[in-house]
């Protein structure tokens, strides 16, 4: 096995396109439990832990574009007021060492259907930043994922960055699992409201073969939610907007939880984070 | 391969490194420094936590190349031969250790805390040791111990 040590972005994208079957390694956290089990034996690791460009954030024309290598520890406490729906989301990931080691070009590497940071990057309408010897291009993160742990990386290709529009509104995340820390989620849904467009974004996550949107949701909730008047939150559309969640997720039973649940517990999670979303609307933050 | 890293303030140089190997393999098996332990080898359980540029992580989930020039810390860097750091002194008065597996990882987390953050409440004491198992002593006499340390950095600093 060979080990590769970029020191650049390009000297990384030049040392994939050499090697396409190398796997790149940014916090390990994923790959090191792959290697330490056994599961897998590539031909050579990608380290990207000395790339400075793919561990920078930075804001330009409204968004956001976060480096894939940022860990969740920096996203919680420099990301916290701009992308509000990733830092929560970041807060729930493992525990304070993998989030000191992890980040969202991993989560996305993986394209696992339970990773956290995807429900809220759908319900931010982010954009995946993919880039190879070839050039850059920019992919919906509702089009990055293919199926579990499968994703539109092309095989000579990282992850440079995520491209968020910075919050416009409120934005929530909840997650169900069987305690606070190191939980894989059970299900999980990321909301994120736009209280200029009047648009509601939504993300579900571990409910389905990849990620979903629940489209007909944030529909309704546009057309429903009382923009004009924003005190009050009636409980029937907040119920209608839970079902619409709830009937968009394609659960299957696992390990973690049954079909049945996940769909009963999106339902909830989607009127709560909508009640507490709009909380903010009305108390006018 | 061969990767030089400095380890509690000295250079080191480990020598037939498998590049898909750990850093904790690396610490224990090449190095000699069994002070963080190896139970899980999937980031579950801490007790092989160590700090890496002085951030504190999983050292199981560290490639051993990518530790390559880096600064790493472990248990055995805290105290001194005839010394213990505030930390491990409180886990022994407290009553914090039982069979001690968990102890090396805990005292690095408890360690970063108490260090960020002297006056840290009981919830985030709680968050900061989420990543730290321990099978034997229920966390409680833990908490103890995270306490009276932070008392001891506080009053270190005023
Ligand atoms: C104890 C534990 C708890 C966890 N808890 C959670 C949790 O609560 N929520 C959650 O979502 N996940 C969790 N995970 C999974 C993992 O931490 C996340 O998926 C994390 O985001 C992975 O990031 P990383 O930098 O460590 O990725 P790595 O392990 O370095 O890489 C993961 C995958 O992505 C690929 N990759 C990485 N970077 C790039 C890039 N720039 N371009 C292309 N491919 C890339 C790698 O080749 C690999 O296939 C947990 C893992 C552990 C060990
Ligand atoms: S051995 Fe590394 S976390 Fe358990
Ligand atoms: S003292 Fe035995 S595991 Fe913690």
């Amino acid at each position: 096995m060979d080990f590769l040590r970029p020191a650049s972005l390009a000297e990384a994208l030049a040392a994939k396109a050499e090697n396409p079957a190398a796997v790149p390694i940014a916090g390990g956290t994923d790959v090191m439990v792959e290697l330490n089990f056994d599961r897998r034996r590539p031909p050579a690791l990608l380290d990207l832990g000395r790339v400075a460009e793919l561990a920078r954030w930075g804001e330009e024309n409204g968004h956001v574009r976060l480096g894939a290598t940022v860990s969740y520890t920096r996203i919680v406490e420099e990301l916290g007021t701009v992308l509000p729906g990733l830092a929560m989301a970041a807060r729930t990931v493992g525990s304070p060492q993998i989030r000191n080691r992890a980040g969202v070009g991993g989560n996305l590497g993986s394209a696992s259907p339970a990773g956290d940071a995807h429900p809220p990057l759908l319900a931010a309408g982010a954009e995946v930043e993919l880039a190879s010897v070839r050039g850059t291009r920019t992919v919906p993160v509702g089009e990055f994922f293919l199926g579990p742990k499968r994703s539109a990386l092309a095989e000579d290709e990282l992850i440079t960055a995520v491209l968020v529009p910075r919050a416009a509104g409120p934005q929530q995340f909840a997650k169900v699992g069987t305690r606070n820390a190191m939980v894989i989620a059970v299900c999980s849904f990321g909301l994120a409201l736009d209280t200029a467009a009047r648009s509601v974004g939504t993300g579900i996550g571990s409910a389905g073969p990849t990620p979903l949107r629940a489209a007909e949701a944030e529909e309704f909730a546009a057309a429903a939610l009382p923009w004009d008047e924003p005190a009050a939150l009636d409980e029937a559309t907040a119920r209608e907007f839970g079902e619409l969640v709830a009937a968009a997720a394609r659960p299957i039973d696992d390990v973690r939880g049954s079909a049945a649940y996940r769909r009963h517990a999106l339902a909830v999670l989607a009127r709560r984070t909508l009640r507490w979303a709009w909380q903010d609307v009305s108390g006018g933050r | 391969m061969r990767v030089n890293l400095e380890i509690n303030g000295e250079q080191h140089t480990a020598d037939d490194v498998w590049p898909g190997e750990s850093l904790l393999y690396v610490l224990r098996e090449r190095l000699g420094l069994p002070g963080a332990k190896n139970a899980c080898e999937q980031g579950e359980c801490g007790s092989c936590t160590v700090y890496l540029d002085g951030t504190p992580v999983c050292a199981c989930l560290v490639a051993a190349g990518q530790a390559e020039g880096r600064s790493v810390r472990t248990v055995e860097g805290l105290g001194g031969e005839d010394r213990l750091d505030p930390v491990q002194d409180a886990f022994v008065r407290t009553g914090a250790v039982q069979c001690g597996f968990c102890t090396p990882g805990l005292v690095i987390a408890a360690h970063d805390l108490v260090h960020r953050n002297p006056h840290a409440s009981d919830a985030e004491i709680r968050e900061a040791l989420a990543g730290n198992l321990c099978r034997c002593t229920g966390y409680e006499k833990i908490l103890d111990a995270v306490r009276l340390a932070a008392s001891t950095v506080a009053g270190e600093r005023a």
